[in-house]
């Protein structure tokens, strides 16, 4: 029995959003680490991950499938779907820093098209303009009555990321704010 | 067919579809871009409510939102009935279906009118003073008659289905108003390429060039330019156009809040679209350009149907092209109202007579007026009015004393000057200040970042307002930090109407009978003659005794002649009588669009564990744990709680039961300082503890007293695997990051909320091993290699575990944290394999039994934030050696160390079948006379199965060395006889640990 | 909802992403095992709580997650100055 292989269910299966202004739909599952390094360790921990950390908080760094984002001034998130194993590549590196992973802790939600910045403003209190809120930034934030992880993928496109227990709520708020046609 | 009051050829409705209506169940045919109340008036109806106290007869005071008379309820379906709606702001739309409120049994016959002839009896105040006494009558009697009595209209009493939509945005410049002023102003701020968002109330921008005829700007018709220039303004891609959006409330920093109505104008119900958007909008700068409100005149019987303001007997004619009667009088205090008397005689309609209380007033429209040949009475008032359900004649007399005449009129419109709206302004903290010259308040000092321009500044020429205003737009965007884009031109007025005048409070040689002040509220001018007889010295208290200006509408055509009232009667001088609060909403607002998404299953997120949805298909009832649900207990066909819990409780401790316990909060402390952090938060020691070892912490505030407690695992010499309460997960997280960030900033780790990452369940009970061998990889959980309270990282069923051995049970036990999707599928093969050995699963009411049962306190529970570790019996968890934790110090304050504290302790009743009640009161005594000294209280109370009696855990004072003391719960209708006893009821040596 | 500059941010954020923490300026006794009840009560618990400017801590809960120290004057409600933690308390110029 031991070699069997527990089937992993997420937390979003089957949900989706499509209208002609904006869809809302699952991202795939992924793999994730919450990364904390003092400043004096982020060469190292860039080189481990082959990844250079963005260091200005609010920006990200996005290569083929992996983006890192930069939280706080000592946080990155790191998301990944190509189902790597993050925290295994840090696993030599000596200078102090933490990697934990977070890769099932969040449900990631694209939310895409023409009325993707009007349908989260609707809950996030944040200017989403495009030149106040250029491609690539991140922040932890809100949306309605929840924390989210924001970042802005394309100038039409979102990434959502929040925690799995409350991916139902945001989910359905994004349903819900997506039925306003109003750009 | 047209509608006998609709004047061919006026008005800007053209030949627009015809929109039928009813109106009480009578049907009427009005025009596309009518108001209800436009349509209402050109069929002739005037009578359209009854008022809030004296059930008078009343129709439509003005034009606009300002109406406090005009409210009506507008049915669409049995749940879309929504009361006290203008029926001047309301726009026609085919199939409307409006009803008069606060009458019974008809607007024309209402049995409530008694009111107002025993309007003797209900004066100002009449409330407080009338119901004091008998003190319980309020409750029986008052109170009910007063709720069945008071009120307008009647709230639906289905669940609202309109969904709404809410809207975060931001801008450089925000212009509050689409008059002249707003849209010259949001012109000058557009070309500069700047955010630019302008609002207006009504359907359509204009402001008060909707009544005007004679305003020309950059040589086009005042209306066309203002239709113009918003187009304009939305064909740019930096502008946003809203009308039929009131900005309500300004709030810090320059966020104004705003209400979007999207369908209320259209027939519907259009599902796909949002009844109302609430915009909650951050302006770099705001315009405010929100005009300025003309007041009526204050005389006796003033609140007839058919007295109106004179600005809306003009709106109706020349936006309309409806005339609000055949034969008007007018009666005024300012040039204004000679706009209307002119318009309306060029229409064809009779003007009975000009009253004028002004001497000798001169100007080019008192002259056009008369030159027209109307009667122009100066020096005049009028002093009453006669009719019943409409107004019949106009009672006339010269203001110095003299003989009344009744001149005949079916309509009249008075005007009392023009009060600059400035609540937006007020609303933003900016302060007033009062301008002598004109009677009226005006912007003063401005407190954030905004500016005033056009009506609401003062500013009354056309020429100066379109100056005014396009230097207001510029410098805004200016000052957001816009660079780009010219100066725009500034429009040129080309002709323009102007007027001088106006008066506040009641003209002199007028009886003050029912004058009415504040038409919503039925405040008369002898109403607030009797506040200050009585005492009432402050505009504030005046307020609150007479109700002037309280009700929906803000006092907008009453405060100034309330206080006016007030201040001659005082003797004062106006602005030391005081202004009251312009409060938010400017309108009143729904609770839809307040609530916007936040309602049903939006209200409150719900959080779901991992293995929610297994729990929910085996028929777990469920209990909300603050956001959480969590499985309550697993009842089988025909068990009620009782024998659900009973049975769970058993078979844990006979065999197993499986519990999801992802809830609780996790949190993954990282770094070489990793153990000497955990020293600082938590009382234990942790330097010593070995990787693979786990230790109960208890987590205290810097004053000692218990803030949290949990297990942790430590994973390596770097890393713990720290578990808070469920509830306590945030602030524990907060509380740790708080210290780290702030007191100890020099160690070197780091904290991450892992409580999602990981799927908890819990397998406790004699037969948990074998439970859970056959799916465990890499682990080697024989009670030598895996002992109690020790942690392992592997496998199960093929995925990641940190495999804890741990119980809150008192049984052998193990909790399997595994990465939350696979949740649900090691779950199930957990289970599946516990139904090879009789296991059940079980739910929080069970794990609060079984954990009560061997003494385990639950924070919050069992302790209040007043409970020491010694208290709660836990001394031994607090590492003596110490030099240093958060707690240590307060631990030790006097009143913490003093003996006879309460303490946790066991009761065990003398009836072993009664379960006492959590919460209960403990006394030494039963005979004691009340009110009796009470020792303590009960925390935790359940029936025990396993043990055959009732348990309970209380905190008693000197608990310990009451132990084998009988003590008494008195309750309501029996006094319980209990003895203390220790905390573990159950197996009290700890055997089973590893049995 | 006021707007606060996070000063590890650089940005002005809505209110709603933080959370108040209190009086600033406050050091927890590193002999805190030895100070007398009246020092530990000064320490815990007295505060200023005047009319007019606080020095105050908040931490930006729903964004990078740091505690920092701010001047807010609590009769206009208008932060003056916000700066991270460890550094000392500002001098307030004209502008307070």
């Amino acid at each position: 029995m031991a070699d069997q292989i527990a089937l992993r269910r997420t937390a979003l299966d089957g949900r989706s959003v499509k209208r002609p202004w904006v869809s809302v739909t699952p991202a795939a599952p992924a793999s994730r680490l919450v990364l904390r390094v003092p400043a004096e360790n982020v060469a190292a921990v860039s080189a481990a991950l082959g990844t250079e950390l963005p260091t200005k908080v609010r920006t990200s760094a996005t290569s083929g499938t992996r983006s890192v984002l930069c939280i706080g001034p000592d946080e990155w998130l790191v998301i990944d779907a190509d189902g790597v194993d993050l925290a295994g590549a840090l696993k030599g590196v000596e200078a102090f820093h933490s990697a934990v992973d977070v890769s099932h802790r969040n449900v990631g939600i694209i939310v895409s098209g023409e009325g993707a910045e009007a349908t989260i403003s609707a809950g996030c209190p944040q200017d989403l303009y495009l030149p106040e809120f250029p491609v690539g930034t991140c922040c932890r934030t809100i949306l309605g009555k929840s924390e989210i992880v924001l970042l802005r993928t394309g100038e039409r496109e979102f990434r959502v990321e929040c925690w799995r227990s409350f991916s139902d709520y945001v989910f359905t708020f994004l349903e819900e704010a997506s039925r306003d046609p109003l750009i | 067919m047209t509608a006998p009051f609709r004047i061919a050829g006026k008005g800007r409705l053209g030949s627009a579809a015809v929109a039928r209506f009813t109106f009480d169940g009578k049907s009427y045919a009005g025009l596309q871009g009518d108001t209800l109340a436009s349509a209402l008036l050109a069929n002739g109806v005037h009578l359209v409510g009854r008022s809030f106290k004296y059930h008078r007869p009343r129709g439509f005071l003005s034009a606009g939102v300002e109406e406090p008379n005009a409210l009506v309820g507008i049915e669409r379906d049995a749940a879309r009935k929504t009361p006290n709606i203008r029926a001047t702001v309301q726009e026609l739309y085919d199939g409307l279906q409006a009803v008069s409120q606060n009458r019974w049994p008809s607007l024309s016959f209402d049995i409530g009118a008694v009111n107002n002839l025993g309007s003797p009896f209900f004066s100002a105040g009449f409330y407080y003073k009338t119901f004091m006494w008998p003190k319980a009558a309020w409750k029986h009697l008052y109170e009910p008659f007063i709720r069945s009595a008071a009120g307008l209209g009647v709230a639906p009493d289905k669940a609202d289905p309109d969904h709404y939509a809410a809207r975060y945005e931001h801008c450089d410049v925000l212009v509050i108003g689409g008059g002249v002023a707003g849209l010259a102003a949001a012109l000058s701020a557009a070309e500069t390429g700047a955010r630019v968002i302008i609002v207006d109330e009504q359907a359509t921008v204009g402001g008060t060039l909707k009544a005007e005829t004679g305003t020309k700007i950059d040589g086009k018709d005042g209306w066309a330019w203002a239709q113009d220039v918003a187009n304009r303004l939305a064909a740019m891609d930096n502008v946003r156009v809203l009308t039929r959006t009131t900005a309500f409330g300004y709030h810090a920093q320059n966020m104004v809040a705003l209400v979007e109505r999207v369908t209320e104008h259209l027939p519907g119900p259009l599902p796909e679209l949002p009844r109302e958007r609430l915009w909650q909008v951050r302006a770099k700068q705001v315009v405010l350009a929100t005009g300025s409100i003309e007041r009526h005149m204050v005389f006796p019987d003033n609140d007839r149907p058919g007295i109106m303001l004179a600005s809306a007997g003009r709106t109706y004619l020349n936006h309309y092209g409806v005339a609000v009667g055949r034969n008007v009088g007018i009666y005024t205090s300012n040039d204004s109202a000679y706009y209307a008397a002119v318009d309306l005689k060029k229409a064809g309609v009779n003007v009975a007579a000009i009253i004028d209380v002004r001497d000798n007033p001169q100007s080019a429209i008192i002259d056009e007026a008369r030159s027209l040949g109307i009667t122009i009475k100066t020096g005049h008032v009028v002093a009453g009015s006669t009719g019943r359900l409409r107004i019949t004649g106009m009672i006339v007399k010269p203001k110095a004393g003299g003989p009344t005449q009744t001149i005949g009129v079916d309509a009249l419109l008075t005007s009392a000057g023009w009060t600059p709206s400035v609540h937006m302004f007020s609303q933003s903290r900016g302060k007033l200040a009062y301008d002598e010259a004109t009677q009226r308040f005006l912007p003063g000092t401005y407190v954030q970042a905004c500016a005033s321009v056009g009506a609401c500044n003062g500013t009354d020429d056309l020429a100066a307002v379109l100056a005014e205003a396009s230097s207001a737009g510029l410098s805004a965007a200016r000052a957001a930090g816009v660079e780009g884009g010219a100066a725009a031109a500034t429009p040129q007025a080309s002709a323009s109407e102007s007027w001088t005048g106006g008066m506040l409070g009641v003209p002199q040689g007028v009886e003050d009978k029912k004058a009415f002040v504040d038409f919503q509220n039925d405040v008369t001018a002898k109403d607030i003659a009797q506040a200050v007889r009585e005492g009432m010295h402050s505009i504030e208290h005046v307020k609150r005794f007479t109700t002037n200006g309280m009700a929906t509408d803000q006092g907008k055509t009453s405060n100034m002649h309330g206080l006016a009232i007030a201040a001659e009667l005082l003797g004062k001088p106006l602005p030391q009588v005081g202004l009251t609060t312009f409060r938010q909403p400017y309108t009143p607002v729904t609770f839809g669009a307040i609530a916007g998404h936040a309602r049903g299953k939006l209200f409150d997120p719900t959080r779901r564990t991992a293995m929610h949805s297994w729990a929910e298909e085996h028929g777990a009832v469920f209990e909300d744990v603050g956001q959480w649900k969590r499985a309550w207990y697993f009842p089988k066909a025909g068990e009620d709680m009782h024998a659900a819990v009973n049975r769970e409780c058993q078979t844990v401790r006979k065999t197993a039961g499986i519990f999801d316990a992802s809830t609780l909060g996790k949190i993954e402390v990282v770094g070489p300082d990793a153990a000497a952090f955990m020293e600082l938060l938590y009382t234990n020691p942790w330097q010593k503890l070995e990787p693979g070892r786990c230790r109960y912490g208890i987590m205290l505030r810097e004053d000692g007293f218990i803030y949290d407690d949990g297990v942790v695992g430590r994973l390596s010499q770097d890393r713990f695997h720290v578990t808070t309460t469920t509830g306590g997960a945030a602030r524990v997280l907060h509380h740790m990051e708080d210290y780290l960030q702030t007191e100890f900033p020099h160690l070197n780790v780091y904290l991450t909320s892992i409580s999602e990452q990981w799927a908890v369940i819990a397998v406790q009970g004699p037969k948990s091993r074998d439970i859970i061998a056959p799916l465990v990889e890499g682990i080697d959980i024989s009670d030598e290699a895996m002992p109690h309270m020790s942690v392992r990282e592997g496998k199960i069923c093929g995925v990641p575990t940190r495999l804890f051995r741990m119980s809150f049970t008192g049984e052998r036990g193990f909790e399997i944290n595994v990465p939350a999707d696979y949740g649900r599928a090691v779950w199930e093969a957990v289970w599946a394999e516990g139904q090879k050995h009789g296991a059940c699963a079980y739910g929080t009411e069970t794990m609060h039994v079984l954990r009560a049962e061997k003494g385990y306190i639950i924070v919050g529970q069992d302790t209040d934030g007043t409970v020491t570790p010694d208290d709660a019996a836990l001394s031994w968890a607090v590492g003596k050696a110490k030099k240093d934790f958060v707690g240590i110090r307060g631990m030790k304050r006097p009143d913490l160390v003093r003996p006879g504290r309460k303490q946790l302790v066991g009761l065990k009743t003398k009836n072993p079948s009664i379960v006492l009640e959590e919460g209960a009161q403990i006394v030494a005594d039963p005979n004691q006379p009340v009110p009796m000294k009470m020792v303590g209280h009960v925390t935790s109370a359940y029936w025990s199965a396993n043990c055959g009696h009732s348990i309970a855990l209380a905190l008693v004072e000197g608990g310990r060395d009451r132990i084998g003391q009988t003590l008494y719960v008195p309750m309501p209708d029996k006094t319980i006889e209990v003895e203390v006893t220790g905390t573990i009821f159950f197996d009290e040596k700890g055997e089973r640990l590893n049995g | 909802m006021l707007l606060i500059r996070c000063p590890y941010c650089e940005k002005d954020l809505p209110e709603v992403e933080f959370r108040h923490a209190g009086e600033a300026h406050l050091v927890r006794p590193s002999n805190i095992t030895e100070i007398s009840d009246e020092e530990f009560e000064a320490y815990f618990f007295l505060r200023q709580n005047p009319k007019g400017i606080v020095f105050e801590r908040w931490r930006h809960v729903h964004g990078c997650g740091r505690f920092f120290n701010a001047a807010r004057d609590t009769v206009s409600d208008k932060f003056l100055t916000t700066y991270k933690a460890g550094e000392p308390k500002p001098a307030l110029g004209e502008s307070a």
